[in-house]
């Protein structure tokens, strides 16, 4: 069993990374480009079968460590 | 006084902390980050570096610590803790301040000097800081734009917990005088019980002359100020 866990900043957090990368793009001729959000990726593989106990487990440890609430959010995902 | 000096992982600002306060003729000893106790002492620093490599966040695992839940409770006591650059991202991150520390604005790793504005003189950490003084404090970080929302930030402002902006050389905030994006220019803060402050700025890196400033002095004497008036009180 495998949980992915995507952190992005906030919307209204500054993200000078995103700004960076979305001119970046501009200049390289993409268009169309709103918004881009840097973020974090994290892939945890778990040793159990229990999808709904590790997505509990998991989300609190999300919300206590993986991500900060003040400036983060995050999805989680787990793929039995 | 005796001041506690804490030691994780790639800090690198402690043996500044422990020297600052010894050349003001004060105790400083080191605990390790697995100590579960901090000793008999006065005050607690949480020094600047790079603890645990900024891995996930800046300060996001040194805060999980053995030795940051005798923090707690020495904070939780009334006891002064200060948080200086690293050490004020830890103690955000372990909620012990509010708000956050984010990438700077530019992107850039800045180490410079920068002036800051001392917002509120009526605390531990700013009581020595002579009025209207304009401080020459030096910055070294990547990861120091200090982010609350708009809620945290209304209620900082009105419990005037905003220690210090900052500011140009003549003491005006401005947007060019911000060296990372912060909200309100603001270099550092204290919690609502005026016992735990965190800053961005280096007092230990501006503690004698040779360094090119003495203005982190006041900083560190006005904690001791508090203190000695805590200890006088005990004795009375």
């Amino acid at each position: 069993m495998k949980a992915k866990i995507i952190i992005t900043p906030k919307k209204a957090v500054l993200d000078p990374q995103g700004k960076t990368v979305q001119t970046a793009l501009e200049h390289m001729g993409h268009t169309g480009i709103k918004a881009v959000h840097v973020g974090k990726y994290l892939e945890i593989e778990l040793t159990g079968t229990d999808v709904e106990a590790a997505r509990q487990a998991l989300n609190a440890a999300a919300h206590q460590f993986l991500s900060n609430p003040v400036i983060e959010d995050y999805h989680l995902e787990i793929c039995p | 006084m005796n001041f506690a000096v804490l030691q994780f992982p790639a800090s690198n600002c402690d043996q500044d902390c422990v020297h600052a306060v010894r050349v003001l003729g004060h105790a400083a000893n080191f605990v390790w980050h697995k100590d579960t106790s901090l000793g008999v002492v006065d005050a607690v620093i949480v020094p600047g570096g790079f603890s645990y490599g900024d891995y996930l966040r800046c300060g996001a695992i040194a805060r999980f610590s053995p030795v940051m839940q005798a923090v707690k409770q020495f904070a939780d006591n009334g006891g002064l803790v200060i948080g200086i650059c690293n050490g004020f991202q830890i103690l955000c991150e372990a909620g012990l301040l509010p708000g956050a520390l984010i990438r700077n604005r530019d992107l850039q790793f800045h180490c410079e000097q920068v002036f800051l504005k001392t917002a509120n003189l009526d605390t531990p950490f700013t009581s020595r800081i002579p009025a209207r003084a304009v401080l020459k404090i030096p910055i070294a970080h990547g990861e120091g734009c200090y982010f609350a929302d708009e809620t945290t930030l209304a209620t900082l402002q009105a419990g005037n917990q905003i220690l210090w902006q900052y500011c140009s050389a003549t003491g005006e905030l401005t947007e060019g005088a911000n060296p990372n994006g912060s909200v309100l220019n603001i270099a550092g803060i204290c919690n609502d019980r005026r016992n735990v402050a965190g800053l961005m700025p280096h007092p230990d890196r501006a503690s004698e002359a040779i360094l090119g400033s003495t203005d982190g002095r006041f900083i560190f004497e006005s904690m001791i100020a508090a203190l000695e008036a805590k200890a006088a009180v005990k004795v009375a």
